[in-house]
């Protein structure tokens, strides 16, 4: 009698979950609103059978409980019921199948005047290439794959020269526009996913996958990895941003081509040593970094990562937190390097410092430590030594105290809430594994031995 | 009968002497069925505890020190994988098939021994490999149970070492303990039944086990190879699954290798495994069903006939779980007609044993409330699998949440409710005592209503677009504040239903000891493990001779019979026999 009273709850408090969660599909922003008629219809269908099959159970254990003063009934089989049950069956799947094949149908075929985007995947990290004023994708390989080439653009191709490349994990759409997302992988799996799309496809190392649709709303959506790829998948994000044409004409027309990124000078360091002497009062000569003064070390740090952290204090995605003390007062320095070259020349001077050894001034657990590192090191290295390729800065030779403060600001996210910190976003999903002070010395403990 | 010479040699059975001969080295199905047993339901604790830990992460993020991105992905990895092969297939067909089928198709034990008893050593030797990688460097595999390459033998990804070779090498034993276990089956079903048990007089039992065998013994060698060609990758450096990529900033040296190539093998393996763990399951809650509705299994014929068409399609659906993989888009037509026509004879039988139970005469045994609670999940779960083998549902659904809480509706919480029908119903024959009735029906409530707490609303997060294998959301903007209050709920049920399992195990433990001897036959069933002279059934099973079948399993409520019910090994008597003309049987 309970199993009856509570197969009827169930059904009837599944009803009411469905009818009043508020978890549902996020409202749609492409063209797709053909895939939501066909998961509507096929709840439907799916609903009724199921309340009609439990309720009948349910009926029927109740109908037939036992009672010692009577037999079942003997009926091997029926074949007229299981004929008739059979086609109702066949019916109702016909009934979900055949829309599904004829909106995939439409998903296989790819409108003729898509706009072309591709999309490329990379441990933990999106980019974009648009085909430029020809409006052909230059050929791109992994042989090619370097710090100062990470598209992988061959050389031997012009078509690339005028190639829209956008190091950043914000891509920007036109409304209305039908467009091919041509999905490639420079490491292993992916997914892209904008749930408000709807479609998804994974990424594949070796070929070129795709997805089409015609973003229908204009809004900043996000971005996800929906196909495990390692550590930090979780912290794969970005954003895609459907605009107005005029408004995406305006985002198009302040990124770089290829062309325009080759023709940038590497940085001098002889012409940074100037701008350094402004530097050096907080960060001394050598670059070591200065307790009193909370300035890190930077002769450590890879020049790409000093060029991409100065830009950031300069555009206010770094530093611009009230919480951030030290931070808020780099800002102000960041902007006496006035250009593109300026940041690059003195990146390039501090590339040629001597590092000096940093001391230790926490105590902590090393073995522990080294049992956190393992997630850290996925990106950071196994000697801390950073990578350019995931966008991670050196942390062997680097003051603790500096760290500890940065782990704890992700933490809080007084360091990497800003939108367009993408990096440093990760580093705030990341922050948050480590409870506690103890658990910080500790992973610092064992960075310091690096 | 043809063929029941060769089992029925009662001079040489060798009976053990000694205690190693009888439990440790011992070549009786019986005895292999229960190491198997418990071999796969101690692994399956430790999978049980690691979800516990994944569900802490998910429902308390930013809460333990213990659990970092890596230790997460592992026990994603090492629960599934733990679950899928070394329980589930293990319990079911080295567990229940070992067991049931001599002794269902009046055999004295499966035709190879020995090879039965190696395959159990393979098997333990494949568990002892597998959890060897959690005590090595960098731990065990965090490449997802599906072992995708490129990333799951490259580094950033956790066990990328050691973990994924040990997995890979406890895959190999484990196909090797299967193949040996599995020809067993499949021989034994065929050729040693007894006087007058025809194929189609076999319980569902025999057919869902032999059926599953089948499919095992066909789609495991896709698992194998692919297994040893990603060992090839990792030591010797071909290029099998692995194309020219760049890693962590370094060009690679492999060059030409189909990452989707390992997908379809993989699927051509993984998609048969569902019904690997869900025919034996078909087969066993049909049993349970029919013997305490005590009523005869509706359209036995049609079960039967829609288990072999389910085996024969379950080979042509692989890739519907590779909508998104970026395959050839044309085979979306393909994959999702095959997928949905397979819901036709899943549906048969889920109407057949509603029908089962209608204008039965119903016992709310253990049993029979586990096998109610699996037509209850099964339904839901099949139903859900209506939407993900849509192909352009699967686009917005395939890897959230959705996907999680419909393979846990379909092939967890189901075969498991199955499982636990199963040992609560044979627990009598195997140990010979009765269980605690209370505390089984405890374990049923917390279990039934627990598990579908959990798995409810997690369809729901999944219609949202919440990605599955995430250490944690973040702040992502279409995720409201809620959906993490409504993990913490989903956290607390399941370790709610973890714990609860306790309940079972003290049940099982404590009942050897102080349960009531169970008597012969305690829920007089028809099927023949029931008529053992003795019980527990002694090596040998039939004691002097063999017995013999007159009919099918299930006559239970036979207009004019004695009883309710009437064993297989009993003569169809005159008045019978002209009934069933009269009825034109």
């Amino acid at each position: 009698m309970k199993l009856v009273i509570a197969l009827v709850l169930l059904v009837l408090g599944s009803l009411w979950f469905h009818w009043w969660s508020p978890w549902w599909m996020t409202p749609i922003a492409s063209n797709w609103v053909a895939i939501d008629d066909t998961i509507e219809l096929t709840l439907y269908i799916t609903g009724v059978v199921f309340v009609a099959v439990n309720l009948f159970m349910a009926w029927a254990i109740f109908r037939y409980r036992f009672d010692p003063s009577r037999r079942s009934h003997y009926e091997p089989e029926n074949k007229k019921l299981e004929t008739w049950l059979t086609v109702i069956t066949a019916v109702g799947v016909a009934a979900m199948l055949a829309p599904g094949l004829v909106v995939w149908a439409d998903f296989v075929e790819v409108p003729e005047n898509a706009d072309e985007v591709e999309i490329v995947g990379a441990q933990w990290q999106w980019s974009y290439r648009f085909p430029g004023a020809d409006g052909i994708l230059g050929e791109v390989d992994s042989r090619f794959v370097s710090s100062d080439n990470p598209f992988g653009m061959s050389p031997n191709d012009k078509a690339g020269n005028d190639d829209v490349l956008i190091s950043s994990n914000e891509l920007h759409l036109p409304i209305d526009r039908p467009v091919k997302l041509l999905l490639r992988s420079k490491d292993v799996l992916h997914d892209f996913a904008v749930p408000q799309f709807r479609v998804k496809m994974d990424l594949v190392p070796g070929t070129v996958t795709y997805v089409w649709l015609t973003p229908t709303r204009t809004g900043k959506f996000d971005i996800l990895c929906m196909e495990l790829c390692g550590i930090a998948h979780y912290t794969m994000r970005g954003h895609v941003v459907v605009d107005q044409q005029k408004d995406f004409d305006h985002w198009m027309s302040q990124q770089q081509t290829w062309a325009e990124i080759q023709s940038i000078p590497p940085g001098d360091p002889i012409a940074g040593k100037g701008s350094y002497a402004t530097c050096a009062a907080c960060h001394g000569q050598q670059g070591e970094g200065n307790l009193a003064m909370n300035s890190p070390n930077l002769a450590i740090l890879q020049p790409w990562y000093i060029a991409r952290e100065v830009h950031y204090f300069k555009d206010g995605i770094r530093g611009a937190n009230e919480s951030d003390e030290y931070g808020r007062q780099m800002a102000p320095m960041a902007n006496m390097l006035i250009d593109e070259t300026a940041i690059r020349n003195v990146a390039a001077y501090i590339g040629t410092l001597t590092p000096a050894a940093t001391i230790s001034t926490l105590n902590g657990n090393v073995e522990k430590g080294a049992f956190f590192y393992n997630s850290c090191g996925a990106c950071h290295g196994a000697k801390a030594q950073g990578n350019y390729a995931l966008q991670s800065p050196r942390l062997a030779g680097q003051n603790d105290w500096y760290l500890k403060r940065q782990l704890e600001n992700f933490r809080l996210g007084v360091r990497g809430a800003h939108k367009g910190d993408t990096y440093g976003h990760q580093m705030v999903l990341m922050a948050r594994s480590l409870q506690n002070e103890q658990s910080i010395n500790d992973l610092l403990a064992y960075v310091n031995t690096l | 009968m043809q063929n029941v010479a060769i089992a029925d040699q009662l001079d040489e059975l060798h009976d053990p002497q000694t205690f190693i001969t009888k439990y440790v080295y011992s070549q009786d199905h019986k005895v292999i069925a229960i190491q198997y047993a418990i071999t796969a339901i101690f692994v399956g604790l430790i999978a049980l505890a690691l979800s516990g830990l994944m569900r802490l992460q998910l429902g308390f993020p930013d809460t333990f020190d213990f659990i970092d991105p890596s230790d997460y992905l592992q026990f994603v990895t090492m629960h599934g994988m733990i679950m899928v092969i070394y329980l589930l297939t293990a319990l079911l067909l080295g567990g229940f098939g070992n067991y049931l089928i001599p002794l269902m198709v009046g055999a004295r034990d499966m035709v190879f021994p020995f090879m039965n008893m190696l395959s159990f050593w393979f098997y333990l030797l494949s568990v002892i490999v597998l959890l060897a990688s959690f005590f090595v460097p960098g731990g065990p595999t965090g490449a997802g149970w599906t072992l995708y390459p490129p990333q799951a033998i490259l580094p950033g990804t956790p066990g990328h070492d050691w973990g994924i070779m040990l997995m890979l090498a406890s895959l190999v034993i484990f196909i090797i303990a299967f193949t040996m276990g599995g020809l067993n089956y499949v021989t034994t079903v065929l050729q040693a039944r007894t006087h007058g048990m025809t194929l189609m007089r076999m319980p569902l039992t025999v057919w869902g086990i032999f059926t599953a065998t089948v499919l095992g013994l066909l789609a495991f060698p896709a698992l194998l190879v692919s297994a040893i060609m990603m060992m090839l990758d990792k030591t010797l450096g071909t290029s099998f699954f692995m194309p020219a990529l760049v890693s962590m900033g370094e060009s690679l040296d492999y060059s030409g290798g189909s990452p989707v190539l390992f997908q379809h093998l993989f699927w051509f393996f993984g998609h048969p495994e569902v019904y690997i763990v869900a025919l034996p399951a078909f087969g066993m809650v049909s049993d349970v069903l029919s013997t305490h509705a005590r009523k005869n299994i509706f359209g036995y014929r049609m079960m039967v006939w829609a288990i072999v068409a389910i085996g024969g399609l379950s080979f042509v659906v692989w890739a519907h779980h590779m909508y998104v993989s970026g395959m050839l888009p044309a085979f979306g037509f393909f994959f999702a007609t095959t997928t949905l026509i397979i819901a036709v004879p899943t549906a048969i039988k889920v109407y057949n044993w509603v029908l089962t139970l209608y204008r039965g005469n119903i016992h709310l045994t253990v049993p029979m409330l586990f096998a109610i609670g699996f037509i209850f999940t099964f339904t839901h779960g099949g139903l859900t699998g209506l939407f993900l083998g849509n192909v352009v549902i699967d686009l917005p659904l395939s890897d959230t949440y959705f996907v999680v809480a419909h393979f846990h509706m379909v092939m967890g919480v189901s075969p498991i409710m199955v499982l636990f029908a199963a040992i609560y119903h044979w627990y009598p024959l195997i140990t010979g005592k009765m269980f605690n009735e209370k505390l089984g029906k405890i374990h049923f409530w917390f279990t039934f209503l627990g598990t579908y707490a959990i798995y409810l609303p997690m369809h729901y997060l999944g219609f949202l677009g919440v990605p599955r294998r995430y250490f944690a959301m973040g702040s992502t903007d279409f995720i409201p504040e809620s959906a993490q209050s409504l993990n913490a709920s989903i956290t607390i049920s399941a370790l709610i239903v973890g714990l609860s399992q306790l309940i079972f195990l003290y049940n099982v433990i404590w009942s050897l000891r102080a349960g009531k001897p169970a008597g012969h036959n305690p829920w007089e069933a028809t099927s023949l493990e029931w008529q053992t002279p003795d019980v527990p059934p002694h090596h040998g099973n039939w004691g002097a001779e063999l017995p013999t079948v007159y009919r099918w399993a299930y006559d239970y409520g036979v207009p004019g019979a004695e009883k309710d019910f009437i064993p297989q090994n009993h003569p169809v008597t005159d008045a019978e026999q002209t009934a069933g003309e009269h009825e034109g049987r």
